[in-house]
């Protein structure tokens, strides 16, 4: 179940493990086949028949979900602006395929690139305004919305109340509340684990109800005085909601989507509940069009991302335990963590084939040690340590990193595979399968690779190389991608022209369809390929969601049921942009025929419907 | 380049074409009657993450066991809560999973040791990949095993394959018809005025993936419709636990019980990759030990749920692998190599640990840090697959993998 609809989540978790962190451990799942890297004829051969002995169990035919992708045939003028829009924003809204239109396809997409020359949407600046953790840093954030660690300091005098007294206020608040969970202790242990299913979604609706009709600024301070963690967690759900929906500079917010996703983090990770926030905005956010290497060496220095991949606890096997450690655990166990050295390799740079083997992680995992975080749950910067740090010679992907180099160890690491060639081609083929097609075309990946590398991965030239291209726009593409649940909800809000004054009904919804905003565990982040997100409990999902946002029973989201047309090829033509197939218009019409319909319940019927469910 | 395949699986209905009496009647019919021979089915649970092996049946007669792991080993049994539970003199259960032990005694639970993917990859996606494509090694394979296993029938329940949760796992993709549902209750379009709408374009739309996955969504939902009516109370007045496996376990039951033709059934439960703090101040606490604590008492109401039942069930549980040998800097485990699995229902040979133990000084480590591997999985799957579900195809279902070595897990 989605936390951020329970409040009892945090609360819970404290119960049963009293100040002790709760640390759920990332794992790195994803049901689909990566692919795309076995490219010898040979191989190719191998798998068909493997399919085909497979086949044979089975009268049922298997057939291709897209006979062989056509990424030369070219699109028409109206295909290429629906195109542009569905893949470069989160859907269309009233009136953006006129405004396209009329700028031209290819300004506006210069444009989309250059986020910055683009007039902000004052509808969105009035939705974040009250969203106040947003504007602090990590330390702000560990007083204002303390998490049990810096509550326990706050009662031994080891730090101070907040200053604000709203803050003092809720900080007492939350240690009374403490102190008579920690009495009645004993409580069902399941319930208390972040994994449970528990919660009454009745109570779930009726409470985000009762939000949704509340002033923004009461709503905030209702939530943190029950949880203030869990208001952080609001905090960033709806930021990057109300973003997708209102941001005029909706590349950027693919983008920050896309790159939070490709280094992600856990929210509910101990200290990463307080770290997450100035993650986004201050290792994500600035580098989205940036240069990768800017991007990767963020993110390597987060906090959020030393504490979620464990390298912030990695030091020297050789070290000696620091004695005060030593002292305050007891125990001395101390030595290499090989989690970060991994998931760099395979998630953030050269890709699991890009050619690096057992030995580079454990000379890369050296290579960061020292790398830590000082005082994690209090909000604590980036430090080096170099008395934890393995002072000896490393050898990297065949690159000797000398004896001595203290903290740039890790920062020629990171050049080593910012500028490797696996890099370049890994990147180009995230963003390809994210923006063009599940499979992209080889010669497309292999121009982008040569823009990163002769640009030194400048993300916004591969980006340009990518939308230059007569494979982004070509029949091959088009349509090619089933929707991802944020950009299924998101679209439909946008297609509907909803008012939405409150966004966290819509996270449930994204999260019941199986992408929880924050909360992806494993550090490979969400695929975006189609065989992920189409299955059955997904698709009842996908229906019920859109029949209940144009009956305007989605708390926070109101849809103007008059805005519609009257008779339905009109309406599916407002929410679609383009003609609705006709199985889908005989289907509505058919049904139509023995009872009232009203413009709403075709909307939602046509947001629903096969034809909705693509980009 | 690989072309990625999804599958239209709804062929008998896709072949006769719509206007011939839909399928789904006939099956629902065959519900209603209740079958006449009680299928066969195979509940498989992966543990994703990779669990720590060696921390959840300890080899607590093996010395090095103990050197290798200072701050984390769980103590050899001493009949206090924070010592192993002797199996048979040399392995034991976590404290943890005190559930599981009556089920081992009772003869109807097996362990396989040193068991795992011969592949040696230490990522977990590409692991838990092949170890559901059930193909180590190849990344082409476009389905899974546990859809492979299923027998093709000419008119098969919708609900014969059903893995609980927001998506379709790779171990279930494929040819044959499989559907995910996260809550049996939620499982319908709930206007009824959109309901025959969406099914009727679903039904009739072009694009080849929605098809496919519409129409055996709404075979689904009206056989689950009979299901959805009547409130559901376990037997044996057991009480499923409140987590995700929990519920999602008690679903599995509820459809088992239902008798709408379930064969094989998935669960997961996430969260096993235990770099740091894996055990707390005792061996009773800690990541590991929450874990545990939820894997078994979840397992065991199951179990107890079923009762008689548990005649026709066999239940796996996997991960993708094991962790290294030798503990971290940070009192857990990094990505190692072989683990451990069970098995249990009335079929299974139980009160035994399978597998030949590979042992754990240096020298007999798998790269010389990791538990070698003395068994493929493919070799316990397998042994369900043919012995259990009854579909002697085993090499089709894991293709590449002609013999597999039965252990005898499976009795008959």
């Amino acid at each position: 179940m989605f936390a951020p609809s329970g409040f009892n989540d945090f609360l819970g978790s404290f119960c049963r493990d009293g100040f002790r962190m709760v640390l759920r451990k990332a794992i790195a799942v994803q049901l689909l086949v990566t692919s795309g890297v076995i490219t010898s004829s040979p191989m190719r051969k191998l798998a068909i028949s493997i399919v085909l002995v497979a086949g044979m169990a089975a009268f049922s035919a298997e057939t291709e979900f897209s006979q062989p992708l056509n990424f030369t045939q070219p699109l028409n003028k109206d295909q290429e602006i629906l195109h542009a829009l569905n893949r470069l924003t989160f859907g269309p809204r009233p009136g953006d395929v006129e405004a396209v239109r009329k700028m031209g396809l290819k300004k506006w997409i210069d444009l989309q690139l250059h986020p910055e020359r683009i007039a902000e949407n004052p509808e969105l600046a009035e939705r974040l305004q009250p969203l106040d953790s947003l504007h602090m840093s990590a330390a702000e954030i560990a007083t204002n919305y303390p998490p049990p660690q810096v509550l326990l300091a706050m009662t031994r005098g080891l730090l101070p109340f907040p200053a604000d007294p709203e803050a003092r206020q809720r900080a007492q608040l939350q240690i009374q509340r403490l102190r008579a969970k920690q009495e009645a202790k004993g409580d069902d242990q399941a319930k208390a684990n972040g994994q449970g299913k528990g919660g009454d979604p009745l109570q779930q609706v009726m409470r985000q109800q009762v939000l949704a009709t509340t002033d923004p600024v009461e709503r905030r301070k209702l939530v943190a005085d029950r949880a203030p963690q869990q208001a952080l967690a609001y905090d960033l759900n709806e930021a990057k909601l109300y973003r997708a929906i209102y941001s005029n500079r909706q590349l950027e917010e693919q983008m920050a989507d896309f790159w939070f996703n490709h280094f992600n983090v856990y929210i509910d990770k101990g200290a990463d509940r307080i770290l997450t926030s100035t993650y986004e905005r201050d290792a994500i956010r600035p580098h989205v069009f940036g240069k990768f290497r800017d991007l990767l060496g963020a993110t390597a220095e987060s906090p959020a991302m030393l504490f979620y991949l464990d390298n912030w606890q990695s030091v020297s096997p050789d070290r000696a335990p620091e004695r005060r450690f030593a002292k305050q655990k007891g125990k001395q166990a101390r030595g290499l963590n090989e989690n970060y050295a991994r998931e760099l390799m395979e998630l953030h740079t050269l890709g699991v084939d890009g050619g690096y083997t057992q030995k580079d992680i454990i000379e890369v995992a050296r290579c960061f040690t020292g790398w830590t975080i000082n005082q994690p749950n209090l909000g604590g910067a980036f430090i080096y340590n170099d008395r934890v740090h393995d002072k000896g010679e490393k050898i990297v992907l065949g690159v000797k990193i000398p004896a001595g180099g203290g903290r740039d160890d890790a920062e020629k690491v990171l050049d080593i595979l910012a500028r490797h060639p696996s890099t370049a081609r890994f990147i180009s083929m995230e963003l390809a399968k994210k923006f063009v097609a599940d499979d992209p075309p080889p010669a497309l990946i292999d121009r982008m690779a040569k823009t990163f590398h002769d640009t030194d991965g400048d993300i916004r030239a591969v980006m340009a190389a990518m939308l230059d291209s007569k494979e982004f726009f070509s029949e091959g593409a088009f349509r090619a991608k089933v929707k991802t649940p944020l950009e299924l909800i998101v679209s439909a809000v946008r297609a509907a022209d909803a008012q939405v004054d409150f966004a966290i009904p819509l996270a449930t919804q994204i999260a019941q369809l199986g992408e929880p905003l924050y909360r992806k565990i494993e550090p490979t982040g969400y695929s975006s390929a189609n065989a992920e997100w189409v299955n059955s409990a997904a698709l009842l999902t996908r229906m019920n969601f859109a029949l209940a946002l144009t009956a305007n029973r989605v708390p926070g989201s109101k849809v103007d049921a008059n805005r519609f047309e009257n008779n339905p090829s009109a309406v599916a033509r407002q929410v679609l942009f383009h003609d609705p197939t006709q199985q889908t218009l005989d289907s509505i019409e058919k049904a139509l025929v023995q009872r009232e319909p009203t413009p709403a319940l075709v909307a939602g019927l046509v947001l629903g419907s096969p034809d909705f469910q693509r980009r | 380049m690989p072309t990625r395949r999804l599958f239209l699986k709804s062929s008998a209905l896709g072949m006769f074409g719509v206007g011939t009496a839909p399928a789904w009647l006939s099956r629902a019919l065959y519900a209603a009657d209740a079958p006449s021979p009680r299928k066969k089915i195979l509940v498989a649970i992966f543990q994703r993450g990779a669990a720590d092996g060696l921390n959840v049946v300890i080899p607590f007669g093996e010395k090095q066991y103990y050197s290798l792991r200072p701050n984390l080993a769980i103590p050899k049994p001493d009949r206090t809560e924070n010592s192993a539970l002797d199996l048979d003199g040399f392995f034991g259960l976590h404290p943890a999973l005190a559930p599981l032990k009556p089920i081992y005694e009772s003869g109807h639970m097996a362990v396989v040791h040193a068991v795992g993917s011969p592949d040696p990859t230490r990522s977990h996606f590409d692991a838990q990949d092949y170890m559901e494509s059930g193909t180590p090694g190849r990344k082409a394979t476009s389905d899974g095993w546990l859809n492979r296993a299923l027998v093709s029938q000419n008119s098969p329940s919708p609900v014969r394959a059903v893995s609980l949760g927001t998506a379709l796992p790779r171990a279930m993709r494929g040819q044959n018809e499989a559907v995910a549902i996260a809550n049996l209750n939620d499982f319908q379009v709930k206007d009824t005025r959109g309901a025959g709408t969406f099914e009727s374009m679903y039904d009739n739309t072009l694009d080849q993936v929605l098809n496919g996955a519409g129409r055996e969504t709404f075979e689904a939902v009206k056989l689950i419709q009979s299901i959805q009516k009547q409130p559901y109370a376990p037997d044996n007045a057991v009480q499923y636990p409140n987590s995700a496996l929990g519920q999602d376990l008690m679903q599995i039951a509820r459809l088992i019980k239902s008798n709408v033709g379930l064969e094989v059934a998935f669960a997961e439960m996430r969260g096993w990759d235990t770099h740091v703090n894996e055990v707390g101040a005792r061996p009773t606490q800690g990541q590991l030990a929450n874990l545990l604590g939820q894997f078994g008492s979840a397992l065991a109401a199951f179990y107890q749920d079923l009762g008689d039942r548990m005649a026709d069930v066999s239940v796996v549980t996997m991960s993708e692998f094991g962790r290294t040998a030798r503990e971290n800097g940070s009192r857990g485990t990094d990505h190692g190599h072989a683990n451990v699995m069970f098995a249990f229902g009335g079929g299974i040979r139980g009160g035994k640990v399978y597998g030949e133990w590979p042992g754990l000084e240096q020298q007999q480590l798998y790269e010389q840090r990791d538990l070698q591997l003395t068994t493929d999985f493919r070799d316990v799957l397998g042994e369900l697959v043919v012995r259990h579900l009854g579909n002697a195809r085993v090499a089709s279902v894991f293709p590449g993998y002609e013999q597999p070595k039965f252990r005898g897990i499976v009795a008959g």
